[in-house]
């Protein structure tokens, strides 16, 4: 028994150490100069240039037209996560809706449709998906960045999963309550999903966050780009010519991890007490 | 207030399941009607089918004057309680009850004073900031009658609104909900598959059986003449003993044995005879006046406080029947017994369509 209990300490801290280790050593090397870094690799323990690395990348107006700030892609990068996460959250929500409480001729085979998306991510479709952004005038722009990402397989099963397992008693008090479709969907739907609401958002704020290949194709408008973008940028052209700037490419990935990181335990903790209190 | 008409209403599902087969009852203003039967008879449904939560396949439902067979449920002028409650688990207690109200857009100070009187009469008036999880099983309950009294409604519908409560508290909610009924004197319609809750309740019992009536009639009335071999057998617990009889001259024979007699009185060949497990005398020697006398053999005694419940044979085996005796009677296993029944005591049923013979 203690030997499993050793073992499984061991395992659990071999864990810790993979999982933390490289974000530590990309705080230490970030509070370091470019010399340093670029001389002896990175850096294991904290230097002295914490401030003025993250002051560069948060207010220096730096990339190829040296208009944009990391405080800029900071803002960029919040406006695709909340608008990538929030549209997908109403999309799927109102999807979801529509198959499970009305019925319209061929409700499951448009569900199943919808779901089939999954196996075509964005990679695959992205040449029909440019055109068509393209087409409309969307390059360059926050809608071009967001709309095209917002359906959303995924989202559409949970909230599915959700309402069908709602009680039917609840859409008949509602109904004799004179509740229309709409108000049961505000009044009802939406305040009892507000736990899966929350972790759907987790999920996808994430993941529109760490979205790359999208944002890439369709801003090439440096005012426009993300901090997941800005990191690569940094390297090519921050500093000019000629020692690449690895320290404040280290500042900009702590501070593309932090407002993830913010986002999972602040909505991790609500999600837990609405787990907890709430029963259908 | 009004009066609930229900004219030939029948359900067909898809897949041409009929859950009810044309189904015809007269509900006076203020009356409390229970609907009782097992499950899978049509109930529920045809209560879900005067709500409006059901579409009527054909027939008319009308509540008052008016024709309601498409009318929004909402704009029926009826509340619904329901078995699991289905209160809004993100809404106070106050809100559960002013939600309907605020829909249809009533003032303020009204759904106010509605709710208030609806708390003070159910008395859940200190409950009314709370969430109904951190109410109990018997609280939700009167919540979901709140909801249903503030409506003000000209029926209530309740469908099995006491079969998640426990034995006692269902009692208690019983008595309430017939003391509420009585005082507000709404038109009720009560679904329930507990024969003793129908009892109780009913100003009139509907007793139904696969989508059909049975028998409509106040309770005692259904009780003391049951129309049929099933009525007989739902209502009243233990069940009626019933027995194949057949006639052999001018008497009457077990069709399957020795143990029976007594007189035909009826004039065919063939009876189902029903006998009450109260109405069966225990005596000391084989009886010989009118009725129906009985020779068995003691298997179990039940002794459930009040009275006891004697479950014996007849000598050569077959049907077995009940017999209610004094909690202090002495009654060995085994043991031989003589018992008669009244003849005023005595049903007979047709023996092929279990329909009551008089």
């Amino acid at each position: 028994m203690k030997k499993i209990q050793i073992w499984d300490h061991v395992i659990l801290l071999a864990g810790v150490f993979f999982m933390v280790t490289p974000v530590v050593l990309t705080l230490m090397t970030s509070t370091h100069d470019a010399i340093t870094v670029y001389k002896e690799g990175v850096q294991f323990l904290p230097g002295g240039k914490f401030l003025e690395n993250y002051e560069t990348v948060l207010f220096q107006a730096g990339g190829f037209t040296k208009e944009v700030d990391g405080f800029v892609m900071l803002k960029n990068s919040m406006i695709l996560g909340f608008g990538f996460a929030i549209g997908k959250i109403i999309i799927s929500m109102l999807a979801a809706y529509a198959i499970v409480y009305f019925r319209f001729p061929m409700a499951s085979l448009c569900f199943w449709v919808i779901f089939a998306t999954l196996l075509l991510p964005l990679e695959v479709r992205i040449l029909p998906s440019y055109e068509i952004v393209q087409s409309l005038g969307m390059v360059n722009t926050y809608s071009g960045l967001i709309v095209p990402l917002i359906a959303s397989a995924t989202g559409t099963f949970f909230f599915r999963q959700f309402f069908m397992s709602v009680p039917e008693e609840l859409l008949e008090a509602a109904r004799i309550d004179g509740a229309g479709p709409w108000k049961f969907f505000k009044d009802i739907l939406v305040p009892l999903s507000q736990t899966m609401i929350a972790a759907i958002f987790i999920i996808m704020f994430v993941y529109g966050w760490n979205q790359y290949l999208w944002p890439t194709l369709i801003t090439t408008d440096e005012s426009l780009f993300t901090l997941v973008r800005g990191i690569k940028q940094i390297l090519q052209v921050w500093v000019g010519a000629q020692i690449p700037a690895f320290n404040e490419a280290m500042a900009l990935a702590i501070l593309a991890i932090v407002p993830p990181v913010l986002i999972v335990v602040v909505f991790q903790s609500w999600f837990v007490k609405g787990l907890v209190e709430s029963d259908k | 207030m009004a009066t609930i008409t229900l004219d030939t209403v029948r359900k067909v599902y898809a897949g041409n399941v009929e859950a009810v087969k044309g189904v015809s009852i007269d509900i006076a203003d203020g009356e409390f009607i229970v609907l009782v039967g097992p499950s899978g008879c049509g109930k529920s449904t045809l209560l879900r089918m005067v709500a409006g939560l059901e579409d009527i396949t054909t027939g008319e439902v009308k509540i008052g004057d008016r024709m309601v067979n498409n009318v929004d449920p909402a704009d029926r002028d009826i509340a619904m309680v329901f078995q699991n409650y289905a209160l809004y688990p993100h809404m106070t207690v106050y809100n559960n009850l002013a939600y309907g109200l605020k829909n249809r857009g009533m003032a303020k100070d009204e759904i106010d004073r509605r709710v208030k009187e609806a708390a003070r009469i159910l008395e859940i008036g200190e409950y009314l900031d709370r969430k109904p999880r951190a109410l109990s099983g018997g609280q939700r309950q009167r919540v979901a009658m709140g909801r249903a009294i503030v409506r003000e409604p000209a029926a209530f519908l309740f469908d099995e609104p006491l079969s998640n409560l426990d034995a006692k508290l269902r009692v208690q909610m019983r008595v309430e909900i017939k003391r509420l009924q009585q005082s507000l004197g709404t038109t009720s319609v009560y679904v329930t598959h507990d024969q003793l809750e129908a009892m109780t309740l009913a100003d009139r019992l509907v007793v139904l059986n696969g989508g059909n009536i049975e028998q409509i009639g106040a309770p005692i009335d259904v009780y003391d003449k049951p129309a049929s071999t099933f009525v007989a057998s739902f209502i009243g617990s233990p069940a009626m003993n019933l027995l194949n009889v057949k006639t052999n001259g001018s008497g009457l024979a077990l069709e399957a044995g020795e143990g029976l007699s007594g007189a035909n009185t009826m004039g065919r060949d063939s009876y189902i005879v029903g006998i009450r497990p109260e109405h069966l005398e225990v005596v000391d020697s084989p009886p010989s006046d009118d009725g129906i006398a009985l020779e068995v053999n003691v298997d179990v005694l039940e002794p459930v406080g009040a009275e006891s419940y004697v479950y014996a044979s007849f000598p050569n085996g077959g049907q077995e029947i009940v017999i209610r005796v004094s909690s202090h009677a002495h009654h060995e296993p085994g043991e031989k017994m003589y018992l008669k029944a009244a003849a005023e005591n005595v049903h007979f049923f047709d023996a092929d369509t279990g329909r009551r013979v008089d």
